[in-house]
């Protein structure tokens, strides 16, 4: 690990100046992924500002009806919270489905969604990778590359890296918005839909965050009802990330909506596609993924999205 | 002593009362602890220890032209850095064939090229990141084994050939020929390879390591250097974790010795998680052919087995033949293995090297073979028992008790009432399926020795027997207890430091029959030793007293201390007999009916493999290798990057084991033979057979839940989604 300076943040916009004034500077909460990634070099920042003190660590309840999740609360309090349980219990059951219970309680909701990719050769320094090293090459997308977990749509020929987050996925389907402050002290909410990027030329680039700009809470709007469902389907039963999974909202007049996780570089998900959910997962996927570009290896996500929501769709 | 013919019935062990019952691990507190200290741990061995992080190349194959590790020199806390272009390659001892260290040529990915020892270990591992390699990667290469296999294919020399099996297939009534693939698969036990070695005045050398053989750990780090063994003191009392993954002396202990002769003082290094995949050895991937013919019977008309694996030149790779010869009885066999040169990491062994993989295959061919039959696949393996040899009919088996165990676990496991017809079984969401496999390991054994003392009512023996978490300090110290008639609680075990006798080591699941063994022989030694203090004959050891005619004394009432050293060596008569281990596994698996996900429902192994030396750490082997085995049949897999020639996945996050979620109930059956042609206790190894089959005992039940044939490692998702229902 290289070395690096450290402070401990007391308010949120001074953290998000101080950010943006100090070259390289990271803000660290959880740090069950930017640690790893500082071992490995793969991040290097030159200064940690530690967000914990910031008081951000509350659900409390929004003008709308809704939520609102200060971004330091734990995997583990927001999965187990009565309201999240009553109201949004797909978010629960995404949280559940992710990492391990150790990783879920020192991980935060703000964390969770900056989380980097875990495509093997991003992880491994010696091989070339677009989103760590820009211009280097896609080692996945190389011939003989290993690609089997990576992303099938929302891709670019630089990089086919997916985001590997659960919660993301359901608060996605949930319509959450991301709430920040800018290093000018300003207010920011920025749609989930919007929050993470297509890596196009620039899979470098992986959030709309600007320099220094701090995440202070995710809101969730009105509880919107209906059955919510979360299958993630993956190679062993607990602590592997998802070939696919299908985050699922439905109404009793079997309207609704769908994200999907393991197949995009983003929660994946569109309007169009929810507006095909009475007719079936066919019709579904057949917009949803319209346009995938998946490799040999990982083909199959596409047959394996479509019948896992089938089958929560046959479950009823 | 020399075993020099079967042990006959014996008050002894037949009539134990310490040795075949159940005792919890006796390092176990230490463990749950944090008190046991392993490799990295030896903080307290000596004083001023600094921490090497190694190098290891970013190329597969090829030179390197030069290494600037200047400003690796000039980071902070670096106190050396000494790269492979600043010393002459080292020797390689037996039974490996990659270079540890040295020398401008690079045979695999993160091949080690350089060792950084600085004050802190961050330091060490921050300073190896700047040094900058400029190589001269070789040609591309060839990864393609199943092309290997095509070129290879019935070229050479069978290594078993039994009568015309061509006409066998001319003739059969049934025929399976089919081809089958198992991937590459990492050893990543939980401890990874680590060392620390004082070697500062260049002098003696002292390795405190991580280690499954002393001895030929010792005898590797002379021949590596070049020095003398006497000088090489090696210790390795606990270890987290082996699977034949630290049989080897590998590139922490070369390193650390490099790096501590080089700054003049101890250095520890561990390897990072990521060289487990590239840098150590791992199981080759096989290709195999395996043909089937069968009589309207039943009965086995031919066998004919033929496979490939790859390996740095040299080397060994997996041979999935090697259970084939004496598995089941056939009238004619043909049995080739082929190794294919391949510039990847070194292929070397794995808990059940050979069988593990070849089971994998055969086991789904006997099922296929049933099904063309019509019959039930643990009738049609009942049918083609042997109590021969094969191979060699003149040679019997020890004892062989397959049938027993396959009808006990079809009994124990309801199996008469399970669905036959594939895909009839549903369970809501999930197709439910059953499936079969038989099991079989050889039965090696190595000399082992021991040095037993007693003093003042205690005894003490060491050996160099390494504990690899497989409950070697128990079942030792319960045979010395045995033999000696002293409750455990007196006998103190000390294991793995090359100043003790030379045991066995653990590898090939003849370390606890072997080991055992060897302490039987030392305690043996001390109560001859024991009786010519006294001027007895033929005394009795029983309740912590020796008692003979008149004499009749407590033995901490003997004075001084009393020291036998003597070992087990293994008698030709053993050649006689075809000395194996056997076992059925049954498991049932749910498939999910829209997605293809496999969990395993619940899991049942009955094991004949001689004594049980103890029920309780013989299961905990058993449950461990099941649980090995679920990772094999369902999600463990070496990626292979077939460009760049080497392993893209390189954790526990990217390698996928088994986790708690995978396993359900698991339930095992000792048959507890007793093998007298084995050893003196009549004991066998349980620790590799309890992985044989178990992932083809899975592929036959996925093909039972859903009707999808897998002949493919593992059985991932995507190889079953094709075949399932509509939804």
């Amino acid at each position: 690990m290289r070395s690096f300076s450290y402070e401990k943040a007391t308010d949120p916009a001074a953290a998000a100046a101080r950010a943006a004034e100090v070259e390289g500077a990271k803000f660290v909460a959880g740090g069950t992924n930017l640690l790893d990634l500082m071992k490995l070099e793969i991040e290097t920042p030159v200064h940690l500002i530690d967000v914990n003190g910031l008081g951000l660590d509350r659900i409390g309840e929004t003008e709308e009806g809704g939520l609102r999740i200060g971004t330091l609360v734990s995997n583990t309090a927001l999965m187990a919270d009565a309201r999240v349980r009553r109201d949004y219990p797909v978010l629960t059951r995404a949280i559940a489905a992710g990492a391990s219970g150790q990783l879920r309680n020192k991980a935060t909701t703000g964390g969770n969604l900056l989380q980097r990719t875990r495509c093997p050769y991003f992880y491994d320094t010696a091989q070339p990778c677009n989103k760590r090293v820009p211009g280097s090459g896609c080692s996945a997308l190389a011939e003989g590359g290993f690609s089997r977990q990576l992303g099938i749509i929302g891709t670019s020929d630089s990089c086919i890296a997916t985001h590997p987050s659960d919660m993301a996925v359901a608060m996605r389907v949930l319509d959450a918005t991301v709430e920040t402050v800018t290093p000018a002290g300003m207010t920011r909410r920025i749609p989930l839909g919007e929050f993470h990027l297509l890596p196009g030329d620039t899979p470098e680039r992986e959030t709309a965050l600007m320099p220094g700009e701090l995440i202070t809470a995710v809101t969730l709007p009105a509880p919107v009802g209906g059955v919510q469902r979360y299958h993630k389907a993956r190679d062993r039963a607990s602590y592997a990330f998802a070939l696919v999974s299908v985050a699922l909202i439905r109404q009793p007049d079997g309207s609704g909506r769908v994200a999907l996780g393991g197949v995009a570089p983003r929660p994946w998900r569109s309007a169009e596609a929810d507006a095909e959910l009475p007719d079936g997962a066919h019709a579904v996927m057949a917009r949803l993924l319209d346009g995938a570009r998946p490799t040999e290896e990982n083909a199959f996500k596409i047959t394996l999205a479509e019948r896992t929501l089938a089958a929560m769709l046959a479950e009823e | 002593m020399e075993f020099n013919q079967p042990a006959g019935e014996n008050t002894l062990f037949d009539g134990g009362r310490v040795v075949g019952k159940p005792h919890r691990r006796v390092e176990g507190p230490l463990k749950v602890a944090g008190v046991a200290p392993y490799a990295y741990e030896r903080h307290d061995v000596v004083a001023g220890q600094l921490y090497g992080y190694p190098l290891g190349a970013g190329i597969a194959h090829g030179r390197i032209r030069s290494i600037d590790a200047g400003a690796a020199r000039a980071a902070p806390g670096v106190r050396a850095v000494v790269t492979a272009l600043d010393i002459e390659p080292l020797d390689i001892w037996d039974y490996n064939v990659a270079r540890l260290f040295g020398g401008d040529v690079v045979e695999h990915y993160h091949q080690a090229i350089a060792v950084v020892v600085a004050e802190s270990f961050e330091q060490a591992r921050a300073a190896a990141a700047l040094i900058e390699v400029d190589y001269a990667p070789g040609d591309p290469a060839d990864y393609d084994l199943d092309a290997a296999f095509r070129r290879l294919e019935g070229t050479g020399e069978p290594g078993t050939l039994v009568g015309d099996v061509e006409a066998a297939f001319r003739d059969a009534a049934a025929v399976v020929d089919q081809m089958y693939h198992t991937p590459s698969q990492s050893h990543m036990m939980m401890e990874p390879h680590a060392s620390v070695v004082d070697w500062s005045d260049g002098g003696e050398m002292t390795v405190w390591t991580s280690n499954q053989m002393i001895a030929w750990n010792r005898q590797a780090l002379a021949t590596t250097f070049g020095i003398d063994p006497e000088r090489i003191r090696v210790e390795s009392p606990y270890v987290g974790g082996g699977f034949g993954g630290k049989l080897w002396l590998r590139a922490d202990a070369v390193l650390a010795a490099i790096g501590s002769r080089e700054v003049g003082a101890p250095v520890k290094l561990a390897l990072p998680r990521p060289f487990m995949m590239n840098n150590t050895t791992h199981r080759s991937a096989t290709v195999q052919r395996i043909r089937l013919a069968a009589g309207p019977d039943g009965k086995l008309k031919g066998i004919w087995h033929e496979a490939a694996s790859h390996s740095l030149p040299g080397g060994r790779g997996e041979n999935p033949t090697a259970q084939t010869p004496f598995f089941y009885g056939t009238e004619t066999m043909r049995v080739q293995n082929h190794v294919v040169d391949m510039k990847l990491p070194e292929s070397s062994d794995m808990r059940a090297p050979g069988e593990a993989s070849g089971l994998m295959a055969l086991e789904i061919a006997m099922d296929e073979m049933a099904e063309a039959l019509g019959m039930d696949p643990v009738r049609f393996r009942i049918v083609n028992d042997t109590q021969v040899n094969p191979s060699n009919p003149e040679q019997p088996f020890s004892e062989r008790h397959f049938v027993e165990c396959l009808e006990r676990g079809a009994e124990a496991f309801g199996w008469e009432t399970r669905n036959t017809t594939p895909g009839g079984t549903r369970d809501g969401q999930w197709l439910v399926g059953h499936g079969v496999a038989g099991a079989f390991r050889g039965a090696l054994l190595m000399p082992s020795g021991a040095r037993a003392v007693l003093e003042g009512g205690r005894l003490v023996v060491e050996t160099d027997m390494t504990d690899i978490g497989t409950g070697s300090y128990t079942i030792l110290g319960q045979t010395a207890a045995e033999v000696m008639g002293l409750p455990m609680e007196a006998v103190e075990m000390r294991l793995a430091n090359s100043a003790f006798p030379v045991s066995s080591g653990s590898g090939g699941q003849f370390g606890a029959a072997s080991s055992t063994a060897g302490v039987y022989a030392a305690c043996m030694a001390l109560r001859e030793r024991i009786a010519g203090h006294l001027g007895v004959e033929d005394p009795e050891f029983r309740d912590g007293r020796v008692i003979a005619g008149n004499t009749n004394m407590a033995l901490a009432e003997l004075e001084g201390q009393i020291e036998a050293v003597d070992s087990m060596e293994w008698g030709d008569f053993q050649s006689r007999y075809q000395m194996s281990t056997f076992g059925a596994h049954f498991v049932e698996v749910g498939v999910h009916a829209a997605t293809g996900e496999v969990r395993v429902r619940r899991m049942l192994a009955v094991v004949d493999s001689g004594r049980i030396l103890n029920p309780v750490t013989a299961r905990s082997q058993l449950i461990g290798a099941m649980t090995m085995g679920v990772g094999a049949a369902l999600s463990e897999e070496m990626a292979l990057d077939t460009a760049k020639g080497m392993f893209a996945n390189h954790d526990l996050a990217g390698y996928e084991v088994a986790v708690h979620a995978d396993i359900p109930e698991q339930e095992v059956i000792f048959l507890d033979t007793l093998d007298g042609v084995a050893s003196p206790l009549k004991a066998k190894g349980v620790g590799e057979l309890g992985l044989c089959g178990v992932a083809a005992a899975l592929a036959n039940a996925v093909y039972n839940a859903t009707g999808v044939r897998v002949r493919d490692y593992p059985v991932t998702l995507d190889k079953i989604i094709g075949g399932l229902p509509a939804i």
